[in-house]
């Protein structure tokens, strides 16, 4: 029972209280950069999920058992974005040759992510919350899942923003920053739960 | 201080060759084999990106022609050179297509042959005009004038004459249908390059709209004279309007004499034939494929083409075994 409400709480916290997008203000580019169509946000949204659960194991890692072991904390942007971006290269490789619908359906944005601030984020979170190696997978899961789901609210809000009157001065990206601006405000009131 | 630099290099060193092993390993593990027929097509096709082919670009069609066997044959702007080079990449036997050439599918549309609503006094652009109430020209499907279609050819195979209607010029026209797509009343046909026959007009308005409403005074009316004696049932009359089905059409050219509206233009010179009796043996195939039905004599006796009744199809020419037939212009 321990673990189950370990994992809830996890969940509830990546996915509303501490969203990558609206409270970290972490990848903010693929946010307002791919989520014209709602297709296409939720491609982004699973590349960077399956990206972000794999960098935390790796970086954890590595962070425990290289960086520790000779005291090169300091390290640690150089070490992770390393990983990161070789992670990306083998996924894409990998995906490429097994689940080439997959592959097609991710298209462009699944190299995209390696320049992805949120991966770095959550990994460094990660590490600076000193959690432990399910945690800090559990956490990238649902960080990304959460990830995934402000970008297809976007997504749709945008859709609709399309074929609403706006104003010539607001249209395209100021209106959707705007947009981007109220959801972190509602967002903000989430931020109450406690458990 | 030499361990802080050290110890680092060496093993970042290391994480990277590491890295780079299982990478450089993966990838040939990984390896999608794409067929290299594919690279060396793509670099034959011109790499306009048209879309003529109904492909998602040349990289597109490339694939297809490589994976799923489609013709070699559907890229107007490469041509005949491109198809035989895409050929000999895939053991194919080319065979040519005939070239599609753009036409505007309407005569009104220049300065003095179009009947307005209201003066448009705004942006330049076809689409643009075509939104605010129907467009200027009292037909709703005539020609707006902004030439959308000139700014979408990348050939400059469009181009506006001295009394502001759109010349195509066959020599430059790759066929590539981008001004059909920029068109927004859907007035640009593809047209086989053999065809010189067209129904100028778009309009489906009924017979006195349509007269009233065209500047040119070459509506089509919607009689359906031409899809009643068309003798290949290449003419199919619906919503007021006849199309011709370039499939069916032996470009004979008996519409363009019938039309009483004058809306289909046949751009072809036409002479009459004349048989020589010296070569003829009065077979008569040139009498059953007359569609005019204008050459007489019997079987074993000389024919003769009745010269008022003639259209210069040029069909009794191409069918004649014996090369009786001479065409005179």
């Amino acid at each position: 029972m321990d673990i189950l409400s370990n994992i809830f709480v996890i969940a509830i916290s990546a996915i509303f209280l501490n969203n990558v997008i609206l409270t970290r203000f972490l990848g903010l580019c693929p946010y307002l950069g791919v989520s014209k169509k709602l297709d296409s946000a939720l491609g982004m949204g699973m590349a960077v999920t399956f990206v972000i659960t794999m960098a935390s194991a790796i970086t954890w890692v590595i962070n425990m058992y290289l960086l520790g072991k000779f005291n090169m904390h300091y390290l640690q942007t150089v070490a992770f974005i390393l990983t990161i971006a070789s992670l990306v290269q083998f996924v894409e490789l990998f995906i490429q040759k097994t689940v080439p619908a997959l592959y097609r359906s991710l298209g462009v944005y699944l190299p995209l992510i390696t320049t992805n601030c949120a991966v770095l984020g959550i990994a460094i979170i990660n590490i600076n919350d000193n959690s432990s190696f399910i945690d800090s997978v559990l956490n990238g899961f649902f960080g990304g899942i959460g990830f995934t789901f402000v970008i297809i609210l976007m997504a749709g809000l945008r859709e609709r923003l399309d074929k609403a009157e706006v104003p010539a001065a607001m249209k395209g990206m100021p209106i959707a920053l705007v947009t981007a601006g109220c959801m972190a405000l509602a967002f903000l009131g989430l931020s109450g739960l406690s458990f | 201080m030499l361990e802080i630099i050290v110890f680092p290099t060496i093993l970042f060193g290391s994480l990277a060759l590491i890295f780079g092993i299982i990478l450089g390993y993966a990838s040939k593990v990984f390896q999608v084999k794409t067929d290299p027929k594919i690279e060396k097509i793509n670099e034959v096709l011109p790499g306009v990106n048209c879309g003529a082919c109904g492909y998602p670009g040349c990289a597109g069609y490339a694939e297809a022609i490589v994976q799923n066997d489609v013709e070699i044959n559907l890229c107007p702007p490469g041509g005949k050179a491109v198809m035989n080079q895409i050929a000999e990449i895939m053991g194919k036997v080319a065979s040519e297509k005939e070239k599609n050439i753009a036409s505007i599918l309407c005569s009104s549309g220049g300065y003095v042959n179009t009947n307005f609503k209201y003066d448009y006094h705004g942006i330049e652009n076809c689409k643009a005009v075509n939104l605010l109430s129907g467009g200027p020209n009292q037909c709703n499907y005539g020609c707006v004038f902004q030439n959308d279609c000139i700014k979408a050819c990348i050939y400059g195979a469009i181009s506006v004459d001295k009394t502001g209607m759109r010349i195509i010029d066959i020599e430059k026209c790759i066929g590539c249908t981008a001004c059909a797509k920029s068109c927004p009343r859907k007035l640009i046909k593809m047209i086989p390059i053999s065809k010189t026959i067209n129904v100028k007009c778009s309009s489906k308005d009924k017979a006195f709209e349509a007269r009233k409403n065209c500047g040119n005074k070459t509506p089509c009316i919607g009689c359906g004279i031409c899809a009643k004696n068309c003798p290949y049932k290449a003419i199919v009359l619906s919503n007021n309007l006849a199309t011709i089905d370039y499939d069916l059409c032996t470009n004979c050219g008996l519409c363009a004499k019938q039309c009483p509206t004058k809306a289909i233009i046949d751009n072809k010179k036409r002479g009459k034939a004349l048989i020589d009796f010296k070569k003829c043996i009065g077979c008569t195939i040139c009498a059953k494929k007359c569609p005019a039905n204008c050459i007489s004599g019997e079987l074993k006796r000389m024919h003769i083409v009745d010269q008022e009744k003639c259209i210069g199809c040029e069909i009794c020419y191409e069918k004649c075994p014996k090369q009786a037939v001479v065409m005179n212009y």
